[in-house]
C-alpha cells in the first residue's frame, strides 16, 4: 500500500518565528490521524500546509505519488481533491445551505446543478440536516452550522478530509452531533487528519495520534499507546492537563 | 533552531519561484509596453489627428493660458477643501440621524430622509444653478449674495445626502452583535454608536468616501455654471476667442494632477486597513 499523503521534514516559519520545524508525517489510506497538543503548536498551520493555503519554507509535500510543494503545481487541482472544514465553520452566509454545498461541485468539479442538489440533499439528510437545507447558515445552530460544513466539504467526494478544531467553537452538548459524523466517515474509510482536542475522540476514531510541541511532532503512535503509555514527560505533562484523572 | 539551513529541494524550489516570478513581472511589462504602443499609434495614425493636434493640443497656446486658468484653478481647489469639512460632517450628522432610534428624533430622522431622498434625486448642476441665481434673487437682509459661495452650498447639500448614506451603509454593515457587546458592557445606543460602531464604520467606509472626494474635486467645475470664474469659466472664455479647445486640455491635466495622488491615498489606506485588521486571517 502506498502512502496517500507524505510529508518530509516540513519546515514553516512566518519571519523569525518558527511554526513547524522538521516535521515528518506519513498518511496511509483510510487513516484517521489525530493532531493534538496545545494551542499555538503548529497543528492548524501544518494543516494549512497540506492544503496549500501556506506556502512552505522547507520539506516536501507528496499527495497520491506527486509532489504538491512544487511551485509549479495547480493548488486548486491539489484542494479539489482535499476537503477542508474550520474551526469557525466559514459557510458563505449570503447562501442557503444547500447553495454552499452545491458550490463548489458546480463550480470546480462541472457537475450538473440537479445532480449536485440531489447528492447534497441526500448528504444533508442522512446527517439530519433535510429541514435547513433552504435556510440561510445564521439561522442555525453552531453544531447545525458545523455539520453543513462538514457536509459540504464532503459533497465533493474528497479523497483526504482535513478537519481543523472543529469542535472548539461548540458547546459541550452539541460536540457530540459533529463527532458522530467524523466517526461514521471513519467507518466508511475516510482517510482524515483532524487537530483536535477532543482526546476521548481521537483515542476513539484515531489510528494513529500525533502529539505536536514547539512545532515538532514529539511523538507519535496509535491511541492506545499514546494516551496510556507516553513516552516523552511533555506528553505525559500535556495529557495531566487536559485529561483530568487520565493520563498517567 | 539557528542550525537550519535550506535543503538543496527547498534552493531548487526558491529558484523556481523565483523564475515563475521573473515571468509574472515579464508577461506584464511586455503586454502594457504593447498595449499603450497600440493605443498611441491608433490615435496618432487616425485620419484627423493633425487638426486635432493643432485644436486640443497647441503648447503656445497652453502656455498663454495656463497662469488664468491657474487662477481659476485655486478657486475650485478652495472651494473643494472647505466643501470637504462640511460635507463630512453633514453627512455623518444625517447618517446618525437615520439611524437613531430615540422617539425624541423622530422629526430629525423624518428630515434626514426627506434631504437624502431629495438632495440624492436634483442633478448637481441644476443644484448649483438654483442656489447660485435663486437665492441671491430672494434679496434677504443679512445673507450674502456671492454665487460663489451658494454654489458652494448646493454642492455641500448635494454630497452630504451621498454621503450620508456611505456612512450609513458603513454603520449597518456593523454586526449587531458589536451592539450587543457593546450594550452588554452597560454601554447606552449612543454610546454604543460613538465608541464602537462608528469608529469601525469609518474605517469601512474610507475607500467609498474618497472616491466620493475625488469626485468632488472634478465637481467644483459645475461652478462655472453660474459664472464664477473658476478654471473651467476661464477656460471657457480663451477658447471663444482664441478659436481653440487646448485650454480645456489644460484644466483637464490639472484636475488629473490633483485627483490622481488623492485615488492612490485611497489605495494605499485601504491595502493598510486590509493589512491590519486582517493578519493572519486567510
Amino acid at each position: 500500500m502506498t502512502a496517500l499523503l507524505e510529508v518530509a521534514n516540513l519546515r514553516k516559519s512566518y519571519g523569525d518565528r518558527v511554526v513547524l520545524d522538521d516535521v515528518s508525517l506519513t498518511v496511509q489510506p483510510h487513516d484517521v490521524i489525530c493532531l493534538i497538543g496545545s494551542s499555538g503548536s503548529g497543528k492548524s498551520t501544518l494543516l494549512r500546509c497540506l492544503n496549500l493555503l501556506e506556502d512552505i519554507d522547507d520539506g516536501v509535500i507528496t499527495f497520491d505519488g506527486r509532489e504538491i510543494s512544487d511551485p509549479r503545481v495547480d493548488a486548486r487541482q491539489v484542494r479539489s481533491r482535499i476537503g477542508m472544514v474550520f474551526q469557525a465553520y466559514n459557510l458563505f452566509p449570503h447562501l442557503s445551505v444547500l447553495d454552499n454545498c452545491t458550490l463548489a461541485p458546480r463550480k470546480v468539479h462541472g457537475v450538473r446543478r440537479g445532480d449536485a442538489e440531489a447528492r447534497a440533499l441526500s448528504l444533508l439528510e442522512k446527517f439530519g440536516l433535510a429541514d435547513h437545507a433552504r435556510k440561510h447558515p445564521d439561522q442555525l445552530s453552531g453544531g447545525q452550522q458545523q455539520r453543513a460544513a462538514l457536509v459540504r466539504a464532503l459533497c465533493t467526494s474528497p479523497t483526504l478530509l482535513l478537519l481543523d478544531e472543529i469542535t472548539a467553537a461548540l458547546d459541550p452538548e452539541l460536540v457530540g452531533e459533529v463527532l458522530s459524523i467524523v466517526r461514521a466517515e471513519a467507518e466508511a474509510g475516510m482517510t482524515m487528519v483532524i487537530a483536535t482536542h477532543e482526546m476521548a475522540f481521537a483515542r476513539d476514531v484515531a489510528t494513529s495520534v500525533c502529539f505536536l510541541d514547539n512545532g515538532r511532532i514529539l511523538e507519535q503512535g496509535p491511541p492506545a499507546e499514546i494516551f496510556s503509555a507516553p513516552r516523552e514527560e511533555r506528553t505525559r505533562e500535556f495529557l495531566r492537563r487536559v485529561l483530568p484523572g487520565g493520563g498517567e | 533552531m539557528t542550525d537550519w539551513q535550506p535543503s538543496s529541494r527547498e534552493l531548487e524550489r526558491r529558484r523556481v519561484r523565483q523564475s515563475l516570478a521573473t515571468r509574472s513581472v515579464l508577461i506584464a511589462t511586455v503586454l502594457t509596453v504593447a498595449v499603450f504602443v497600440l493605443v498611441g499609434a491608433v490615435v496618432v495614425s487616425s485620419p484627423g489627428w493633425d487638426t486635432v493636434k493643432a485644436t486640443f493640443f497647441d503648447w503656445q497656446i497652453a502656455q498663454d493660458t495656463f497662469p488664468d486658468i491657474l487662477d481659476g484653478f485655486w478657486l475650485n481647489v478652495k472651494l473643494f477643501m472647505i466643501c470637504e469639512v462640511f460635507i463630512l460632517v453633514l453627512g455623518l450628522a444625517v447618517a446618525l440621524a437615520r439611524v437613531s432610534r430615540s422617539p425624541w428624533l423622530t422629526p430629525v430622522r423624518i428630515v434626514a430622509v426627506l434631504y437624502t431622498d431629495l438632495f440624492r434625486g436634483v442633478p448637481t448642476v441644476l443644484l448649483v444653478l438654483l442656489l447660485g441665481f435663486g437665492v441671491p434673487a430672494l434679496q434677504l437682509q443679512g445673507l450674502t449674495n456671492d454665487r460663489y459661495f451658494w454654489a458652494g452650498v448646493a454642492l455641500v447639500l448635494s454630497y452630504g445626502a451621498y454621503v450620508a448614506e456611505v456612512y450609513r451603509s458603513g454603520i449597518d454593515s456593523i454586526h449587531p452583535s458589536q451592539i450587543a457587546s457593546a450594550q452588554a458592557l452597560g454601554l447606552s445606543r449612543p454610546q454604543a454608536l460613538r465608541h464602537v460602531v462608528v469608529p469601525q464604520a469609518v474605517r469601512r467606509v474610507v475607500p467609498p468616501l474618497l472616491n466620493d472626494f475625488i469626485s468632488l474635486q472634478k465637481d467644483t467645475a459645475l461652478i462655472s455654471v453660474v459664472g464664477v470664474f473658476d478654471a473651467v469659466f476661464t477656460a471657457r472664455d480663451s477658447t471663444g476667442y482664441l478659436f481653440n479647445y487646448t485650454p480645456y486640455v489644460v484644466v483637464a491635466v490639472m484636475f488629473i494632477v490633483i485627483t490622481i495622488p488623492l485615488a492612490r491615498f485611497t489605495d494605499w489606506l485601504g491595502r493598510r486597513m486590509m493589512r491590519r485588521e486582517r493578519a493572519g486571517a486567510r
